[in-house]
């Protein structure tokens, strides 16, 4: 299938508008601050270029919108000790390096403990049927992964299962982002809202942010031309001094997102406080089991304790996914911290800020 | 993480159905989808069918991105 939103020809012209755009008040003197929430978005920006072309003028901050990212140390301390316990885990591949405190579950791998890396988390399913042992999955995701997680803990009800469970480490977007601009000292002026994610929620959860904080959103796919709309739409909306929720990613994104998929989350989760790295505990930014799925909780089952720690030393993560810092502003960036050997999640999951500007350069 | 591909829906069962990416037959789940056709273009993330991929709103798009393009000229 060709693709004509990779279209050059049509990006260029594009960008030569955002370009006049932007020799007009109120953008001559200053550099304005955009975040990406979403952590394909930030590998868009970079690998294809925007961040390099709009350097001086567009600065382009990477959010909390890495699943793996965003997950604190104690969550994953309590993964390895699922591992350590002898209960075989299933996992999203992004997991596997991000270091603990102590250990991580490629460590555990090598010790002989059993993973399984799986695509579609109903696959668990299958690894449950064909073992006596305990299977527990990692729940991490956002709205776009949560209908399917939701689907698995359904069907493992509806098929019996006794020897599967999830550990439930969820997170969703909107009141994170309230968060990010009540909470912390960030200077974004405009959001790239997650295609992907919007793909489930729709608009309406985004329009606290232009009517609170009246800092504009765009809704945005993953190809060139969508990036190159999503910066015309940001830079459109300043111009003319108005904050509104644009979608510019229609051909995904409807008005009301997948409401059928909401319906199954909401079957199968309750809102919950739960812990974001850097964060802390963020009021109503997750989801945990409602009490009829409680007997597919990991947490619950293996009674799982694990002492609060501290994030590695010396790692900014945090404030990189808080719009704070730059990963080059890391003194480990590129020297003890690669994606050969991580420090933090940042550095491990492709779409983390700190992997992207590693692979595609600081530029 | 939350990639997501389009496939070509080729045929259908109950909430399951074969659809087609860059010429790879595929099993995927479409129960969050309402109304999905065979030929129909499906976003897929982690197996499952996320939406429908509307054609005309991509045409929108594109037309958008002409007269966009058009102001600069
Ligand atoms: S470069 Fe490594 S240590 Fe530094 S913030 Fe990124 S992940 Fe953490």
């Amino acid at each position: 299938m060709k693709n004509p939103f990779k279209n050059n020809s049509q990006l260029i012209q594009l960008l030569q508008q955002v370009d006049k755009l932007l020799t007009l008040p109120p953008f001559t003197n200053r550099q304005y601050n955009f975040m990406e929430i979403c952590g394909t978005h930030t590998v868009s920006i970079l690998k294809y270029g925007f961040r390099n072309y709009f350097k001086g003028r567009i600065n382009f901050l990477s959010g909390p919108g890495c699943p793996v990212c965003v997950t604190s140390q104690k969550d994953i301390d309590k993964v390895i000790s699922l591992a350590q316990m002898g209960v075989r885990i299933a996992t999203f591949g992004d997991l596997i390096k991000v270091p603990g405190s102590k250990s991580s579950l490629e460590e555990q791998m090598a010790l002989g403990k059993k993973v399984d890396v799986v695509y579609n988390p109903l696959d668990c399913l299958k690894i449950a049927n064909e073992t006596d042992e305990e299977v527990v999955f990692i729940a991490v995701g956002f709205e776009t992964t949560i209908p399917v997680i939701a689907s698995l803990v359904l069907d493992a009800e509806k098929t019996g299962m006794e020897n599967l469970s999830i550990l439930p480490l969820m997170k969703t977007i909107p009141n994170i982002l309230n968060f990010l601009l009540s909470n912390l000292e960030n200077e974004i002026e405009g959001f790239i809202c997650p295609g992907h994610v919007s793909v489930i929620i729709g608009k309406k959860p985004y329009k606290i942010i232009p009517e609170r904080f009246e800092i504009p959103c765009v809704i945005a796919g993953f190809e060139p031309v969508d990036i190159g709309l999503a910066i015309e739409s940001l830079v459109s909306q300043i111009r003319i001094q108005t904050s509104m929720v644009d979608n510019r990613y229609k051909r995904a994104v409807k008005e009301n997102g997948n409401p059928a998929a909401r319906r199954l989350i909401a079957e199968v989760f309750e809102q919950a406080d739960v812990e974001w790295r850097g964060f802390g505990e963020v009021p109503a930014s997750g989801l945990k089991l409602r009490e009829r799925f409680s007997k597919f909780d990991a947490e619950k089952k293996f009674n799982i304790k694990v002492e609060k720690v501290a994030e590695p030393k010396g790692c900014i993560c945090g404030e990189v996914i808080a719009g704070k810092k730059h990963p080059s502003e890391c003194k480990l960036f590129g020297k003890e911290c690669t994606p050969d050997s991580p420090i933090g999640p940042c550095m491990v999951s492709y779409e983390g800020a700190c992997s992207a500007f590693y692979k595609y350069g600081e530029q | 993480m939350c990639l997501a591909v389009p496939y070509k829906i080729i045929s259908k069962k109950g909430i399951k159905a074969i659809a087609d990416v860059f010429g790879i037959k595929k099993e995927i789940d479409i129960r969050i989808l309402d109304d999905v056709n065979v030929n129909d273009y499906v976003l897929v993330h982690a197996g499952f069918a996320i939406q429908k991929l509307d054609q005309e709103e991509a045409k929108t798009t594109l037309d958008l991105l002409r007269e966009i393009s058009e102001e600069s000229v």
